[in-house]
């Protein structure tokens, strides 16, 4: 079965992505797979400047979960450039750089480092980060600033596919869905974590430094497939769904309400080599359960009368 | 055969470790060999039990007691969630295996060796000791609060000088810090090599007196991971110029004067 995929102008050979976080810059798992089985990488995230992240602790366990408050701790753009990227140069899957900045004006300058990467199939842009105190989140929060964003990042990358990845920590996803396309975006994907929280009673304290923290892992799929099936209905550029995708039939579940491709996070964590079969059992249970293509299956889902 | 995989593999035995503590809270795991081309002392591997599904998401990390190309051995004490789910595993349930992970305790076959142990600290050791081709160098110092039978102590002073103490009373804890002074003292003063893992504050005290007397000491961090592979970046620590590193891949093992505990 032909499991291309087609995003824009951004052609993947599988729909199958490690998503920003949970797949360091790559290398960390070519031990247990083939990187080239992946659609696509989206490497950490990155910024402008290196970032040393939160205090610890930093990450804890919940039920079918976990919480993570790293704070996009990364050693700035041109290391990046300089020593994650050639390393990932010259093998047949898109890597996708994951933007993080402060305001429009920085997005925009951390784009046009990578607008003549070659290297580099795209570019996602984190609206959406929730462990950070002087932005991220109020991105995407806040419809008018997702457009001012995508569109300083757009103007300075004119030729990058940007991929805008939004928040679910907001009333209306359809909204900011929305304002993304509006700004340029030429695909979405989502969802980034659900802002929460653990606390020890008998420290009385709360387990990650920072407080707050984003929610991921199979317990946020059902508000994952909202999300995604909501964003497909409002806008016409492709998305890509993630959310507590940890088997093939998950990753189905995305494109069957709509989603073009899926990122596989908190799941590569279950086991360092998750991510590199996904494709081909999406493969195989597509054919089984009747699928003609991925084409024909993708948005399928019959709603009752 | 790969330098590192990772795989599923059967458990082969679980055995209790000690006589008089409640049952389970010491262990011994043994699973099939994973098929490594091989490891060394100081490392350790995630595992990751098949039967958890989609509860606990993360494997767990433990230091390798022995790995002997037809079973991989690991001692484990039951102090949470995972650990006390990991015991009760039978013969022929599956865990998925990473590994081999991290860097590797120094060794220096014919320089005076002192192992520091807290407690469960004593792990890594037994592969230490094990695989160490001139043990008469070595002395092992272990101090624990539970039953010493619930360690693999007396299995190691077969091999290497070893000493032990107790730390149940405010006074103990007293004189295991007097002890500890003296014995890193006696190490720095013939360039010897120090090891240690234990929990944080006996690995603070060994750090304070080895940067005290100008001893070469290295630490074993247990820090919490998700990964174990250097991605998620939930393990770090500081290293010497106060950047975060990751525990699980430049790790565990951190000479003391190179890291923050």
């Amino acid at each position: 079965m032909d499991m291309n995929v087609s995003l824009n102008g951004l052609e993947l050979k599988n729909p199958v992505m490690t998503a920003s976080g949970t797949f360091g810059f790559g290398l960390e798992f070519a031990p247990y797979g083939d990187l080239e089985q992946l659609g696509g990488l989206v490497a950490k995230g990155i910024s402008l400047k290196p970032r040393e992240g939160n205090p610890m602790p930093r990450i804890a366990e919940t039920p079918c979960g976990m919480l993570n408050a790293i704070g996009i701790q990364n050693p700035g753009v041109e290391d990046f450039v300089t020593k994650a990227l050639p390393a990932l140069k010259n093998r047949d899957v898109a890597v996708l750089a994951n933007l993080y900045a402060c305001d429009a004006e920085e997005f925009g300058e951390l784009a046009a480092v990578l607008a003549d990467e070659d290297g580099i199939a795209a570019l996602e842009v984190n609206v959406s980060c929730p462990n950070v105190k002087e932005g991220g989140i109020a991105f995407g929060q806040d419809p008018a600033q997702i457009t001012r964003v995508t569109e300083a990042v757009k103007k300075k990358a004119p030729g990058k596919h940007v991929m805008v990845k939004l928040s679910p920590n907001v009333t209306d996803i359809a909204v900011c869905a929305k304002a993304a396309a509006e700004g340029g975006a030429d695909s979405l994907s989502l969802i980034n974590t659900l802002s929460g929280m653990a606390v020890d009673v008998r420290k009385r304290a709360p387990r990650i430094a920072n407080v707050i923290a984003g929610l991921s892992g199979p317990a946020i799929k059902p508000v994952a497939l909202r999300c995604v099936y909501q964003a497909v209905q409002a806008v016409d550029i492709p998305v890509v769904g993630m959310g507590g995708i940890a088997s093939a039939e998950d990753a189905l579940e995305f494109i069957l309400v709509g989603a073009h491709a899926v990122q596989v996070g908190t799941a590569n964590f279950l086991r360092p080599d998750f991510a590199f079969g996904l494709a081909k059992e999406m493969e195989s249970l597509l054919k089984s359960i009747g699928a003609t293509s991925l084409e024909e299956f993708r948005g399928s889902l019959q709603l009752p009368l | 055969m790969s330098l590192r995989n990772c795989r599923i593999v059967k458990v082969l035995e679980v055995s209790p470790v000690g006589q008089s503590n409640s049952a389970g809270d010491f262990f011994e795991l043994k699973l099939e060999y994973p098929d490594w081309d091989g490891w060394k002392p100081g490392q350790f591997v995630m595992i990751r039990p098949t039967n958890w599904e989609l509860d606990m998401l993360w494997g767990r990390p433990f230091s390798i007691c022995s790995a002997d190309g037809t079973s991989l051995t690991l001692f484990i004490q039951s102090v949470g969630r995972g650990t006390s789910r990991i015991a009760k595993l039978v013969p022929g349930d599956e865990v998925t295996v990473w590994g081999p992970l991290g860097n590797n305790l120094a060794v220096e076959p014919d320089t005076p060796t002192l192992l520091l142990a807290g407690g469960i600290g004593i792990a890594p050791f037994c592969g230490y000791v094990e695989q160490h081709s001139a043990p008469e160098n070595l002395k092992l110092f272990l101090a624990h609060r539970l039953p010493l039978e619930c360690y693999p102590y007396e299995a190691l002073c077969g091999k290497v000088d070893g000493q032990s103490m107790i730390d149940r009373k405010p006074e103990d804890l007293k004189a295991i810090i007097a002890t500890l002074k003296d014995l890193i003292r006696e190490y720095a003063e013939q360039d010897g090599l120090i090891l240690c893992c234990g929990p944080t504050p006996f690995m603070k005290t060994v750090q304070t007196f080895a940067n005290e007397f100008g001893a070469r000491a290295q630490v074993s961090l247990e820090n919490r991971m998700a990964c174990g592979v250097g991605a998620c970046l939930g393990c770090v620590t500081k290293d010497g110029e106060g950047h975060h590193v990751q525990v699980c891949t430049r790790g565990p093992v951190f000479w003391t004067d190179k890291v923050e505990l």
